[in-house]
């Protein structure tokens, strides 16, 4: 096969692993009823903490432990806000996006001051598993969050569709109502929903900075949150099918980089935007027949 | 042996009292009704018991035991199952993940053995559903004999039935109790809420009768009558609106021909709908909800572009014109959700002046004077309980559509199209709803009204017609129409035997 393409293969596999970890928690949390738009400020913060605790402590495992853990914390202000006291769900996300962006900021000059080059740590490295045989070996040839990543697109699966917890979110997110009436601890349920949301939000965050850069920068990650808002209704909020959305934004991500490199004269930001101008078109195409969760934005009051 | 007593239960939601100190006992293996209109009272009451709402004073005794029920799941622990009047069913689950919803044991949750346990209860309760259905695709009927079974895979041994017979075709209701008698005969205790008469006589052993938040009394179904009841539920002997019959008719002043429209899916909700509305006659339109008749009402309010068809007001072709302009031929509308018909945020007044707001202008800035005279002369017209400056939104739903009344009306409109013109407003706000469109009709104009309420399309109508599916099944003249054959016909088991008009 032709080397430029398993190239082109093996990176989309790695740009699309932030997105995947990020659109499978907005996922989880959409499905049961919360838009968290706190997504971004989210893997903002994962992102932070992971390379502070990484860095501190020389442990990058422990540095994506830590990234969870604040994506948790995020998660739970979120249920907070938008489950408990029932403020409006654009608010207290894009609310919780502010926040946790200048706490990270206002973190990172504590802990860095303000350095000339960013400051970086060894990162990841990537696990072989083919070692040098062609084809296989360059595609494998990915992080250990890349693996974990995609093995939890079937484990989404299977705990949305085939057990007690899946069930409660799909149905808290349609009618929670209905699902108060039959038992279902409706809060306890969406809370959970966005604690699992915000970890894998963190971790994403976490892969930017302790696999990808093996540094924090202040736009470490440039959107790709919202882009993940972008993906769930591409997907139209099902695991498999937002996986498909992730590869093709990080397939179009992974060949703009290249395309830049061929020595097309266009500015360089011509191409940068690209993958978000394919996420525009496919969402506008995709997005027409989007199921919406019914009770997306709707905040659950016993009367 | 009393299967619930409640005593003394007082609800209060700010300075109304919607249950004040309520006694009432449900004996096992009996059905029985709460009875009353709408506001007395019964909801609530039931809303208690299952743990929706809390009382502010009370006890409740389940087999003799006091009790304390804070949630749903308090209730389903102790027996108790309810079915609400709005489903809660979770329309894009299947009937057995809706069925074991909150109810599983375990963490797995395997469609197939769920479907199979499902399919063993409905079996063992003779409920006939299909387990792996998606309840968006049941009809109305489907989706309460889901909510029964929900209730009885739960162990419930007390069946709480709130106006379960509203929604239905009358041979729904029928295998309705048919069920509940079956269940009955197995233990099971049922209340069932209802404001029918009949239905209250035909099924119920004892009655207790609710007004204002009070209990009136609790009467054995033996030991009285339909006249006995309806006084203790209204505080009067009888109700109702009174029609005359045989009134010669004028011409045709709304005329629909071959009219399909599509619905908000694309998918075809019309079909070739024909029908003519003479000056100074109703034409009652029958049907089970969502077969066409909200379509029909947007396409006669100009918010739906038909596909097909032609809609006239007398010789004017009003097909596909906008509401400014149909409200300008003498169309007077009252809409299906009457939250869509007024804005709540502005008040009474602007409401009122909303339709003719150019007559309400003065060299470009609105003549606040005016639009407040305008609306004290409705509102004492009208008997509107508000003052013009309040907002809308605060308004009790009998308040509520008589504002819509009033800007709908006061024009005296040639044909006016009423879309399920009383529905949810109680006893009272009704009768004064229903007079009005007779006072309409005797005034001449063409009225158009849209209902799924059998008994008001028969009580009002001088001609009935039933849709079902988007099609006129048939118009048959009132005097020859009865509630079993309408009733067939509005469920599609029956075409209409007389021509089509």
């Amino acid at each position: 096969m032709d080397i430029f393409l398993i190239g082109l293969i093996a990176a989309t596999l790695r740009v699309a692993t932030p997105l995947l970890l990020g659109t499978l928690g907005e996922l989880f949390a959409e499905r049961a009823g919360i838009l968290n738009l706190g997504i971004e400020g989210t893997m903002f913060f994962g992102a932070f903490v992971g390379f502070v605790v990484g860095g501190a402590t020389g442990s990058l495992w422990l540095g994506v432990v830590a990234a969870i853990v604040a994506g948790i914390l995020s998660g739970l202000l979120m249920a907070l806000l938008s489950v408990q006291l029932g403020v409006n769900q654009h608010v207290s996300g894009l609310g919780i996006t502010l926040l946790l962006v200048g706490l990270s900021l206002f973190g990172f000059r504590l802990v860095y001051g303000e350095p000339r080059v960013p400051p970086a740590i060894e990162p990841f490295g990537r696990l072989s598993p083919f070692g040098q045989t062609p084809i296989l070996g360059p595609l494998f040839d990915q992080y250990a969050l890349t693996y974990i990543a995609f093995a939890l697109v079937p484990v989404v699966w299977w705990l949305l569709y085939r057990t007690s917890f899946g069930l409660q979110i799909r149905a808290v997110g349609e009618n929670p109502e209905a699902a108060d009436a039959a038992g279902v601890n409706v809060f306890l349920t969406r809370y959970l929903a966005l604690v699992v949301a915000g970890g894998l939000m963190g971790a994403a965050g976490a892969f930017l900075s302790l696999a990808q850069l093996g540094a924090f920068t202040y736009g470490i990650i440039a959107g790709r949150g919202w882009v993940c808002i972008a993906l769930v209704i591409f997907g139209n909020w099902d695991p498999v099918r937002v996986l498909w959305g992730a590869l093709l934004f990080g397939g179009v991500f992974a060949l703009q980089l290249r395309l830049q490199i061929t020595g097309l004269q266009l500015p360089y930001e011509t191409f940068l935007a690209l993958p978000y101008l394919v996420t525009i078109l496919a969402l506008a195409i995709a997005g027409r027949n989007a199921a919406y969760p019914a009770a997306l934005l709707k905040p659950y009051k016993r009367e | 042996m009393h299967a619930i007593q409640m005593r003394g239960i007082t609800k209060r939601f700010g300075p109304v009292v919607a249950n004040d100190h309520i006694n009432f006992d449900l004996e096992q293996g009996e059905i029985h009704a709460l009875l009353g209109e709408n506001g007395a009272g019964k909801t609530t009451l039931m809303r208690i018991l299952y743990g929706l709402y809390h009382a502010d004073e009370g006890e409740i005794r389940v087999d003799g035991e006091v009790v304390h029920i804070a949630s749903p799941k308090d209730a389903i622990r102790l027996g108790i199952g309810m079915v609400t009047q709005h489903f809660a069913l979770v329309p894009t689950l299947s009937v057995a993940e809706n069925v074991v919803l909150g109810y599983t044991d375990g963490f797995r949750v395997e469609p197939q053995a769920a479907q199979q346990r499902v399919a063993e209860a409905a079996a063992r309760f003779g409920i006939e559903v299909d387990p792996a259905a998606l309840v968006r695709h049941l009809s109305v009927g489907e989706r309460q004999r889901v909510e029964i079974l929900k209730a009885l895979y739960r162990n419930a041994r007390i069946l709480i039935l709130d106006e379960p017979t509203a929604v239905l075709v009358p041979q729904e209701v029928e295998v309705l109790f048919e069920t509940l008698e079956r269940l009955r005969q197995g233990g099971l205790s049922v209340i069932f809420i209802s404001h029918k008469l009949y239905e209250v006589m035909t099924v119920c052993d004892r009655i207790t009768v609710l007004r204002d938040g009070r209990v009136v009394g609790t009467v054995d179904k033996e030991a009285t009558s339909q006249a006995e009841l309806a006084r203790m539920m209204v505080g009067r002997e009888t109700f109702g609106v009174t029609r005359q019959d045989g009134r010669p008719q004028g011409p045709v002043l709304l005329r629909i021909e071959n009219l399909s429209a599509l619905d908000q899916k694309g998918l075809p909700a019309l079909k070739e709908v024909t029908l003519e509305v003479r000056a100074g006659e109703i034409l009652g339109v029958a049907g089970v909800s969502g077969n066409g008749q909200t379509e029909l009402s947007h396409v006669l309010a100009g918010t739906l572009k038909p596909t097909e068809g032609r809609v006239l007001v007398g010789n004017e072709d009003l097909t596909g014109a906008d509401p400014a302009r149909i409200s300008a031929a003498g169309v007077g509308r009252i809409p299906e959700d009457r939250h869509e018909g007024v804005i709540g945020e502005l008040s009474v007044a602007e409401n009122l002046a909303l339709e003719y707001l150019d007559e309400f202008v003065k060299g470009g800035r609105l003549d606040h004077r005016r639009i407040r005279q305008h609306a004290e002369r409705l509102i004492a017209e009208y008997q509107i309980k508000a003052s013009p400056t309040d907002r809308t939104r605060t308004l009790s739903g009998g308040n509520m559509q008589k504002v819509i009344l009033a800007r709908a009306l006061s024009r005296n409109p040639r044909v006016v199209i009423a879309s399920q013109p009383t529905r949810g407003l109680d006893v009272g706000a009704t009768e004064y709803v229903r007079s009005k469109l007779l006072e309409q009709r005797d005034r001449g104009a063409a009225v158009l009204l849209l209902s799924e309420d059998l008994d008001e399309v028969l009580a009002l109508s001088d001609r009935i017609a039933v849709i079902y599916e988007g099609r006129i099944v048939d118009v048959l003249p009132a005097s020859e129409a009865d509630v079993e054959q309408l009733g067939l016909m509005m469920s599609g088991a029956r075409e209409g035997t007389s021509a089509r008009v």
